[in-house]
């Protein structure tokens, strides 16, 4: 099987699984093809660990697309994701005049809401891709999702900020003067009270200037979240589920399948990374009674050895096919374990060969180098 | 009090070092390194070692989900303390219950659902970030100092938020002048600076990205935390296999239809011992901590069986510190 339809035909291709599993590196091969298709690609990187840099042999990424030069008739490009920066830019989008976004940005609250607040790395990076897909000129966005602590934020993202700026505590706090406060209940006074004690009350202070400076904003916020929703189940987007084979892995894998499930967004392709080759067509059971036989002799470390990757290959070939057949018709394509991490865009194209050039089945008898 | 021996004393080989003396030099242990490295299996691995070598032991899980009630065969882990095996008992702390807890043994009842169920616990965290943490931190702060465990051994969350977790303390240190966060966020801190009290077990992957990312963790939890690192566990190393360097010969009593794939697989299996020997030399290199190294298991399901043998290879790997340099 072969994911070149998805790179040829789709607009943004959102690759998400649990953390260590290579979405990153994937990513980046997906966009390499979609160039080599022909297509203006870009990939956008969340992961602040720079591995994006790192597999197309860059030192740094700035958070603008950089063009990356290779031999294809499309264009790479590749960046990675500011969220300040977009939620600046969403502000300033937002704002109905600049001295009202520039009160915003200033903010220590809204400081805090564009780096520490759970969720708002997910939404940037959604809106991201929304503005690379609606804006940016690109036929192809292809984007890997933050190994988050709560696996699909990012889809529901938008909707908790937005949810977040209208609450109707900060409606409250939004109330300067006395006599609003006195129209609030106690239950509420009180709780202003004790966070202003437990925090202080600059604290409490700059949340209040922040919702009012924010006033009028939220339906604008609000309107695009529901478009960066929208795209994100447009049938032009495909979502990649990125696993290795590892019984963890593969766990977290079922999760996403049945939240994205739940979501109604259908998984359109499984990348298994790293895993172990077979070597072997005989059974394990049996390579371990020939060990059994040889007890004792060096020969019978072979067989265990073999005995031992034969069942590590079967167990693994049963674990992934048991989510394959869960995500089906998903294409599912197989990357073996790479004597080294991926360093520049040879390294990527090697491991393009997997996804887009084979027929997905295991190799009968792997190559070891 | 509690024994104080230095790391370089033991390195030194000056002391024996068994599981029990490694459990002791402090009473809190937190397991931190990226995702997929193994971190969660390392934290019930060292909970084992720890409860074989007399230790009263509590797990503490701060994210949820990791799986490491299945991986003792029990379900999913709560609030509430419970019984994962003889001398093992683990539980979960998070924001929102912690603050609930805090709020009650503090008067305030009344308060505590109006907070958790508005989602006020949001504006506040966000209004002053890390206060999630610190609740988390303050509360595992307290169980240490109650000493109802012997040892406890906390679940961190992955790599990066590692290091912005145990931070938090540090953070609230700066922007909370007075009050009782800014108390708790004091006690914490000085918790995490005691070595007599604290210490961080970092997990790796004998594996280029993992070892980059375990050096540069381990780098920022000195310098930003200013906690002190106890070693470092390195996963999943092939275990030795007997004949591998003379496979060419071995293999000519051999049938050709058997002698190929047992070829290729030594093959592979002697090239991944040099990657992985390379990796190791690469995290020495970069990380001046000790290396306590856990074999590969090829058996792919993580259960309590798993978890024994790797706690025995725990124990193995500490004994064999004192003979390290």
């Amino acid at each position: 099987m072969t994911l070149a339809p998805l790179t040829r035909t789709r607009r943004v291709l959102v690759c998400c699984g649990s953390g260590g599993v290579g979405k990153t590196t994937t990513a980046a091969v997906l966009a390499m093809e979609g160039a080599r298709q022909g297509r203006r690609a870009v990939v956008v990187t969340i992961d602040p660990a720079k591995r994006l840099a790192d597999a197309l042999g860059l030192e740094t990424l700035a958070d603008t697309p950089t063009r990356i030069d290779g031999d294809w008739p499309g264009e790479l490009w590749a960046m990675m994701l500011d969220t300040k920066s977009t939620f600046d830019a969403l502000v300033f989008k937002y704002a109905p005049s600049k001295s009202q976004a520039e009160s915003i940005l200033r903010n220590r609250f809204y400081r805090n809401i564009s780096t520490a607040l759970s969720g708002t790395q997910e939404y940037m990076a959604m809106e991201k891709l929304y503005e690379l897909h609606e804006e940016g000129g690109f036929e192809l966005v292809v984007v890997d999702t933050p190994p988050t602590r709560n696996a699909l934020d990012f889809i529901d993202a938008p909707r908790r900020l937005t949810r977040f700026l209208d609450n109707r505590i900060f409606r409250w706090l939004m109330m300067p003067t006395r006599a609003y406060l006195k129209a609030v209940n106690v239950a509420t006074r009180t709780l202003l009270r004790t966070i202003s004690r437990v925090v202080g009350t600059e604290v409490v202070q700059d949340v209040v200037a922040f919702f009012q400076a924010f006033e009028g904003m939220e339906e604008g916020f609000r309107q695009r979240a529901e478009r960066v929703l929208h795209l994100l189940s447009d049938p032009a987007t495909a979502f990649l589920l990125v696993t290795t084979p590892r019984a963890d892995a593969l766990k977290e894998g079922r999760f996403f399948a049945a939240k994205l499930e739940e979501a109604g967004i259908p998984v359109e392709a499984l990348v298994v990374n790293r895993m172990h080759p077979r070597f072997a067509r005989i059974g394990a059971d049996i390579l371990r009674k020939r060990a059994a036989d040889q007890a004792g002799s060096e020969l019978a470390g072979l067989y265990e050895n073999l005995a031992d990757f034969t069942q590590l290959a079967e167990v693994e070939e049963a674990n992934v096919a048991e989510l394959s057949e869960r995500v089906k018709p998903a294409p599912l394509v197989r990357v073996p374990f790479l004597p080294t991490d991926v360093h520049d865009l040879e390294g990527l194209a090697e491991l393009g060969k997997y996804l887009f050039d084979g027929d997905g089945e295991p190799a009968p008898v792997a190559e070891t180098r | 009090m509690r024994a104080e021996p230095s790391f370089d004393g033991l390195r030194d080989g000056k002391e024996l070092v068994d599981p029990a003396r490694f459990c002791s030099q402090s009473r809190l242990v937190i397991v931190a390194g990226k995702g997929g490295v193994g971190k969660t299996t390392m934290t019930a691995a060292l909970a084992v070692m720890a409860a074989g070598a007399g230790l009263r032991t509590l797990i503490v899980e701060v994210e949820g989900k990791t799986g490491l009630g299945t991986a003792f065969g029990r379900g999913e882990l709560s609030y509430d303390e419970a019984e994962l095996a003889e001398g093992i008992r683990a539980r979960t702390i998070t924001p929102d219950q912690a603050l609930l807890e805090y709020l009650e043994d503090h008067g305030m009842r009344r308060l505590s659902k109006r907070l958790t169920n508005t989602g006020f616990l949001d504006v506040v965290a966000t209004a002053a970030p890390g206060i999630k943490d610190i609740l988390v931190l303050g509360k595992v702060k307290q169980l240490e100092r109650e000493g109802d465990a012997d040892f406890i051994v906390l679940d961190a969350p992955a790599a990066g938020h590692a290091v912005t977790f145990l931070q938090s303390a540090r953070g609230l240190l700066d922007a909370v002048r007075v009050g009782p966060v800014r108390t708790q966020a004091e006690q914490v801190q000085e918790m995490l600076t005691d070595p007599a009290r604290c210490q961080v077990l970092l997990v790796t992957l004998p594996e280029e990205t993992p070892v980059n990312e375990a050096v540069e963790t381990a780098a920022r939890l000195r310098e930003r935390v200013g906690v002190h690192l106890l070693g470092i566990v390195v996963n999943g190393l092939y275990p030795p296999v007997r004949g591998l360097d003379d496979a060419a010969e071995l293999l000519g009593q051999v049938p050709a239809d058997e002698a190929e794939p047992l070829r290729a697989a030594a093959a592979f299996r002697q090239s991944r011992n040099e990657l992985q020997r390379d990796q190791l030399a690469r995290l020495a290199d970069g990380l001046d901590l000790p290396q306590l190294r856990l074999p590969f298991l090829f058996s792919p399901e993580l259960g309590p069986r798993e978890i024994d043998v790797l706690a025995t290879a725990l124990a193995d790997a500490v004994g064999a510190l004192e003979t390290a340099s």
